[in-house]
Parts: structure tokens; C-alpha cells; sequence
């Protein structure tokens, strides 16, 4: 359904030069991209459920972004938007991973078995593990643009396919919308409940419409298992638990996921995917595998170490503070995780982060010993 | 892909589970066929309105006591003729649930013809927030001969400042919900165009939001009249926002005493006031104003939204007829704590805030006193209530400081029939 200016016919009066927006002061992929030339050749263009340029770039044209943080300042408001708006959203793509070509194909891998290890990090450096990602429904529009009869089918579909989970996965489900104060605080305590986005990232795009209608989260009984419903994505699952078993953690989310993806084609739908850009979400940062594999980890040493940043480009990792992205750490405890997305498999991402935090764990442990890490310092990736 | 997706089909369960999602019989083998690439206009078959009906039990404002399933179902597909729809003027409302307290309007028009095309919702919600005035029957009354005015010199011992503000709209350019910004950009050029041929106290100069220097920024801010980026969610999820700073502005004369907002959440806000009591040169000075600005932008082929049912047309309902608050920031250390205050204020058809605004707190006894009402009277009618009524206010204020009782005045008449 339209959001903002999206069905505004009077702008074709105006030239694509009058229409251009001012982006002299914007540092986000969006404004490195789009070129007056562009605008005028996409602008008069819709997806066939009437997403246009303008709602695709309204998020980085409201956020200005941040001289050391790149943005990536535009949303698909359906899967159609990636193709009808290629000539734009190849470009950002290929800027945001690491040079991924629009001929590149993306490779699925979801078999745990593929994984090597992963199984004993240190739980005395690695505190919790933690894999996420994103999937969206075929057929439905993209959270900026869904109608409130969408955003309630995704919202029906996905908590049929879920209360069919059974065993390890056997688990409830719980709307925004009505659940109560102790509901609430407990899944407040356990660090499950998400709230309406205040960042204006979010907001500008218009993801957040009719909050908190068909939004929810349904976890498993022993709380290792979670999926957000309608936040930002049409769902976000994640596999989490305390310590440094990343391979449970990944084995159980391949599962869950491949169990979740049967029962939504039971009924006869299915995720967005294909073999250029892998799992379609709504930010285009998120493509490929939507996968953020991490984990809490004790680096007191090396953090401080000058090679730290380097080493950790090196291992194609990002660190964050313990209160996610843009939080500063805490007491030496960082939250480590793969910095790509797109352009390599679940499996071949959770080995990076399984054996790079694997290695971290060594050079604190070498530092702390007050020796040397010279030796260890590993290619770049 | 649409040929894997029809393998994957089970016909029966899926006709089963898109019955369930309220999905009609020719709507479900619609579905059933292709679904990947449907155009917008199957999509809204596949929905029937009753799909889409906001959850609005929690709710509190003006659109949700007004919008039945019936209405939503009437005119979910209708569309102005700039494409505006029923969903984007209800946003904002359905987002905002509003307060037990304060009932807001809940939303608000892309273009003029909103209140057209959509009047099934927008009448009785005009009728509610402004007490019973009926679109259908009455005809609102436009006057800006300030030499009416009597009384309107108030005593300053009291009475700190005097100020009118109100709204104007450009006809032919949509309003800041669903302006693109070429549209908001040709805003500014014709109101900055016109402003500058002001002349004499009120010739002035424009500072463009996104170009002013810090230097020009503090002095601003220093004298109260910059505004900033909305952060109140009934503005921003009303999409008025976007691309901001691009085309926002703020105007004024060089004495200081007329200022004019450019695409904030109007096309314009135009201000007129001054330091003291002498309301009746603040008002004069804002309808000569206005009658100038008005005058040089038909020069250009250009006029304001009016019509004899809505006055002068806004992008909040609330602000529709004259769209004028006439204020005062007032001493009443001994009125405001009679229990009696707010009925004396009622009967008055005056409301207080607090001198930061809608929704501050009084600060030492001084009040933001103005007229309530904005449709139904004229701009003379409304300002010679809030003299009268401010004047009454001082007089009782006088009255307490004498150790003598004051009167609750009878109710001002509410439409002259």
C-alpha cells in the first residue's frame, strides 16, 4: 500500500532534475550511487505492486548517515524492486559486498554436517553463540510497503508452519499486540522481546506503519530457538545459547530453518530466493545469507593490542559492543561475528567466525601469558 | 519460478488457508495461478477491505471514533486525483493511538480535494473536533478588517505579549503528507517570490533551513523562531517529514514582528507579534500581511485554498475555517489558582498552555492564553473573543487582587444560526 509520496503522478510534471534530491551532504551507498542521470531513468518505473524509486531511497534521503558509519540508504518494498531497480541496486550491492558482481551467483549451503569443529571455543573467553538471519515470504510485500492485510497473512502463515514444530523446536508464540505484563517481562529478562523501532533508519522507511498489528515472537520451550514476526523482515530466526558451542547452535538453526521453509511449502509458499542475490530481504545489506553468526567472547588483551583492527579485517570478522551494533563494549566482552553476507554460504561464514574466534582465543590467551602473537597472524582471508 | 511455484500448490490447502486470510473464491484461483508478480490492482482484490481494517480498539482520536468497517469499505480504493489515498490519511492516527487524556485528530489531507473525495470520514470528523460545526449545512465566515476590532490594548502590567498565527496552502500543489519535492520546492519559490515584494515594517528576508550558518542558526533560535525537525510521531508518521531539510524555511520582517514557516507542516504558517499588549496592531499588522502576500502571489497566477464550507484549507483538520490561534502570554497568579479557573476559561472558549507551547507547564503564573475555536468564526470574531476574553481575565484578576468575588461568565454562543 502506498506510503508517503509513493502514487504522487504530479512529480512527472516536474523535470527528474527538479525532482532530484539534494544529496550534497549524504554519505550513505545510496547517495555515493544515484546520479541525476539515473533518477531520471528509474523514476517513472513501479514494481507491480506500485513500489517506485522515490520509496526506495526515502531512508537515505531523510538520513544524511554518519562520516565514519556507512548506510546503506534504500529498502526493497517487494522481491520485483531488485530487478525493476537493478540499475541502481546492483551498484550499492556491489559497493556494500566487497566488490559482488550483478553476474555473480550466491551459494546456498544450510548442511551443518559441512562444518568443521566448532564444538569446544573456550567457554571460559566464549560466554554465548548466537546465528541470525532473515526470511521472506514469496508473494507478499516487503515490511515498507505491505498493506495491513499482508503484514496479518504473513503473520497467520507463519504461526501455523511454527505451531507445527515439535521436539527441540516445540515452542509458542506471542503477539505484540496482546500479551500480558508478565509475558512481557519475561521475555524482556530472557533478551527476546523487540520493540517499534526508534531508529529513524527504520522509520523513514516506513516499516514501522501500524505497530505493533501482526507482530510477534514465537520461541521454543527451552529458549534456543526465537523468530521475529513482521519487525523488520517478514521473519528473523535465531538460534542462540550460553557458551562456545557454535556448532549446536548452527546445527539447530539449519534445522529449524530447513523444518520452517517445508512447512511454509506445505501450504504453498515460499521464501524469496535466487541464485544471483540468495535469500531476498528487505535491506539489501541483508542479501545472500542474511547470516550474522557471533558470539560474546572475553578479549581484555587483545583488544587493547595495536593489531586488533587488523587482525580482525584479516579474519573478514566485525566486532560490537555486548548491546549489538553501535554499542560500545563493556568489561572486555565483545560481540565478534562475520562481516559478510553475500558472495559466500551459511557454512562457509560460521567456519569463518568458528575459526577465527578460535584464533582470537589463542592470542589472548598468548598475551595474557605476556608472550608474543607475531607468529599467529593470520592471511587475509 | 511461476511454474515451481504452481507445482508446489496443494489446491485444497491453499484454498483453505486463503479462505481463512478472508480471501474470496475468484480472488483465491487468482492467487492460485501466479502470485509472484501481481500488479496492485489484484492485490487489492486479493484483500477485500475488511482485510486491511486497522485494529483500533486501543484507540483514541477523532478518525478511529469516526471510521466504521462500512466507511473504510466504501472508500479504501478511491483515490484523489493526485493518486492520495484513504490509508495514507489515516496513518498517522492508526500509528498514534492517542492519549486518554487529549483526543487528537488522527489524520490528516494530501491535496485539497481530500476533503472531497474522503468527506464521508473527514465531515464527522470535523463535526467532532469542532463542536458540532456541519460541512453539509453551514458556510464559514472569512474576515480580515482588523479596523473592527475594539478593545485591543491590554494592560501590560499583565498582559507580556500579543500573537496571531495561521496557516495558508498553495492551491494546485500538494500538501506536505504526499508533496514530492519538486512540489515542495516550487512551495518555497513562490511564497519566498512573493514575500520578497513585501515593503515598508514588513519587508523582510528568507534564511533556507538547509543553507543558513550556524551564526544565523543561534540568532534564530536566540529570538524564538526557528523551528526544527519534527520528532512528535503525529507529524512524522503523517509523512510530513521527508527529505528534510530540503525546502524548509523560515521568513521575517527586519523588525522582527512578522515571520512566516515555509513547509513545515503546512506549505505556509504565517505568525504575526510583538512584546506587550496592543493585540490590535499584531492583528492588524497580520491581515495587511496576508492581503499583501495573497495579492502578490495572484500576480503570479497563483491563490490560496478556500472554500465557503472549510474556509481556508489546512493539512490537519483541526486547523480548517481560519486556522487562527490568537494568543497572549498573560500574569494570573491569583485567577489561575481559583478553583474556578478553567470553567471561567471554558465558558470564555479560551484555552491555556504553558508559555513553551501545546502540551508545557505554566512556568510562575504565566499563562499562554488563546482562543479555541477555529472554524465556524471569523478571523475578527475569534480575535475580538480572545480580547474580550483576556480582558475579562485581567478584570478578575484585579478583582481577586482587591479581595473581591468574581462571577463565572455565561457560555459565548457556539454558531449563529
Amino acid at each position: 500500500m502506498p506510503f508517503g509520496n509513493t502514487h504522487n503522478q504530479l512529480k512527472m510534471n516536474y523535470s527528474a532534475e527538479q525532482e532530484f534530491p539534494d544529496l550534497s551532504k549524504h554519505n550513505n551507498h545510496m547517495a555515493k550511487v544515484l546520479t541525476p542521470d539515473m533518477y531520471a531513468g528509474l523514476r517513472d518505473k513501479q514494481t507491480p505492486s506500485g513500489f517506485t524509486l522515490d520509496d526506495v531511497i526515502q531512508t537515505g534521503v531523510d538520513n544524511p548517515g554518519h562520516p565514519f558509519i556507512m548506510t546503506v540508504g534504500c529498502v526493497a518494498g517487494d522481491e520485483e524492486t531488485y530487478d525493476v531497480f537493478k540499475d541502481l541496486l546492483d551498484p550499492v550491492i556491489e559497493d556494500r559486498h566487497g566488490g559482488y558482481k550483478p553476474t555473480d551467483k550466491h551459494k546456498t549451503d544450510l548442511n551443518s554436517d559441512n562444518l568443521q569443529g566448532g564444538d569446544d571455543l573456550d567457554p571460559n573467553y566464549v560466554l554465548s553463540s548466537r546465528v541470525r538471519t532473515g526470511r521472506s515470504i514469496r508473494g507478499f510485500c516487503l515490511p515498507p510497503h505491505c498493506s495491513r492485510g499482508e503484514r496479518r497473512g504473513i503473520e497467520n502463515l507463519s504461526i501455523e508452519a511454527l505451531s507445527s514444530l515439535d521436539g527441540d523446536l516445540k515452542g509458542k508464540y506471542y503477539a505484540l499486540r496482546n500479551m500480558t505484563d508478565e509475558e512481557q517481562q519475561q521475555l524482556i529478562d530472557d533478551h527476546f522481546l523487540f520493540d517499534k523501532p526508534v531508529s529513524p533508519l527504520l522509520l523513514a522507511s516506513g516499516m514501522a506503519r501500524d505497530w505493533p498489528d501482526a507482530r510477534g515472537i514465537w520461541h521454543n520451550d527451552n529458549k534456543t530457538f526465537l523468530v521475529w514476526v513482521n519487525e523488520e523482515d517478514h521473519l528473523r530466526v535465531i538460534s542462540m545459547q550460553k557458551g562456545g558451542n557454535m556448532r549446536e547452535v548452527f546445527t539447530r538453526f539449519c534445522e529449524g530453518l530447513t523444518k520452517i521453509e517445508g512447512l511454509f511449502k506445505e501450504k504453498g509458499h515460499e521464501f524469496m530466493w535466487n541464485e544471483h542475490l540468495g535469500y531476498v530481504l528487505t535491506c539489501p545489506s541483508n542479501l545472500g545469507t542474511g547470516l550474522r553468526a557471533g558470539v560474546h567472547v572475553k578479549l581484555p588483551n587483545l583488544s587493547k593490542h595495536e593489531s586488533f583492527g587488523e587482525v580482525l579485517k584479516r579474519l573478514r570478522l566485525q566486532k560490537r559492543g555486548t548491546g549489538g551494533v553501535d554499542t560500545a563494549a563493556v568489561g572486555g566482552v565483545f560481540d565478534i561475528s562475520n562481516a559478510d553476507r553475500l558472495g559466500f554460504s551459511e557454512v562457509e561464514l560460521v567456519q569463518m567466525v568458528v575459526d577465527g574466534v578460535q584464533l582470537l582465543v589463542d592470542m589472548e590467551k598468548r598475551l595474557e601469558g605476556g608472550q608474543s602473537i607475531s607468529d599467529l597472524m593470520p592471511e587475509q582471508k | 519460478m511461476a511454474s515451481s511455484f504452481t507445482k508446489m500448490l496443494t489446491g485444497r490447502n491453499t484454498a483453505v488457508l486463503l479462505a481463512s486470510l478472508g480471501v474470496g473464491g475468484a480472488a483465491t484461483s487468482y492467487l492460485m495461478s501466479d502470485s509472484s508478480t501481481l500488479s496492485a490492482e489484484e492485490r487489492r482484490k486479493l484483500y477485500p477491505p475488511s482485510s486491511d481494517f486497522p485494529d483500533l480498539r486501543k484507540h483514541n482520536n477523532c478518525m478511529a471514533s469516526s471510521l466504521t468497517p462500512a466507511i473504510y469499505s466504501k472508500l479504501r480504493d478511491k483515490l484523489t486525483p493526485n493518486n492520495w489515498s484513504l490509508d495514507q490519511c489515516i496513518q498517522t492516527g492508526v500509528d498514534n493511538p492517542g492519549h486518554p487524556f487529549i483526543k487528537t485528530v488522527g489524520m490528516v489531507a494530501g491535496d485539497e480535494e481530500t476533503y472531497e473525495v474522503f468527506s464521508e470520514i473527514f465531515n464527522p470528523v470535523i463535526k467532532d473536533r469542532h463542536n458540532g460545526y456541519d460541512p453539509c449545512t453551514m458556510k464559514h465566515p472569512t474576515d480580515l478588517d482588523a479596523s473592527k476590532i475594539t478593545s485591543g490594548m491590554f494592560d501590560e502590567n499583565y498582559v507580556l505579549s500579543s500573537r496571531v498565527r495561521t496557516g495558508r496552502s498553495i492551491r494546485g500543489l500538494s500538501l506536505p503528507p504526499a508533496c514530492s519535492r519538486a512540489e515542495r520546492r516550487e512551495v518555497e519559490r513562490v511564497v519566498v517570490q512573493a514575500l520578497s515584494g513585501l515593503t515598508g515594517d514588513l519587508s523582510g528576508r528568507y534564511y533556507s533551513l538547509g543553507e543558513m550558518t550556524e551564526k544565523e542558526q543561534q540568532r534564530l533560535i536566540d529570538d524564538h523562531f526557528l523551528f526544527d525537525k519534527p520528532v512528535s510521531p503525529l507529524l512524522t508518521c503523517a509523512g510530513m517529514a521527508r527529505d528534510w531539510p530540503d525546502a524548509r524555511g523560515i521568513w521575517h520582517n527586519n523588525e522582527k514582528t512578522f515571520l512566516i514557516w515555509i513547509n513545515e507542516e503546512d506549505h505556509t504558517r504565517v505568525i504575526s507579534m510583538e512584546k506587550g499588549g496592543n493585540m490590535k496592531r499584531v492583528f492588524e499588522r497580520f491581515c495587511r500581511g496576508l492581503k499583501q502576500v495573497e495579492h502578490l502571489i495572484q500576480e503570479r497566477g497563483w491563490e490560496f485554498m478556500w472554500n465557503e464550507r472549510l474556509g481556508y484549507i489546512l493539512t490537519c483538520p483541526s486547523n480548517l475555517g481560519t486556522g487562527l490561534r490568537a494568543g497572549v502570554h498573560v500574569r494570573l497568579p491569583k485567577l489561575s489558582k481559583d478553583p474556578r479557573f478553567s470553567k471561567i476559561l471554558e465558558n470564555l472558549r479560551l484555552q491555556k498552555r504553558g508559555t513553551g507551547g501545546v502540551d508545557t507547564a505554566a512556568v510562575g503564573d504565566t499563562f499562554d492564553i488563546s482562543n479555541n475555536d477555529r472554524l465556524g468564526k471569523s478571523e475578527v470574531e475569534l480575535v475580538q473573543l480572545l480580547i474580550d476574553g483576556v480582558n475579562h481575565l485581567i478584570d478578575c484578576e484585579k478583582r481577586l487582587e482587591k479581595g473581591q468575588d468574581i462571577k463565572v461568565p455565561s457560555p459565548v454562543a457556539q454558531f449563529k444560526k
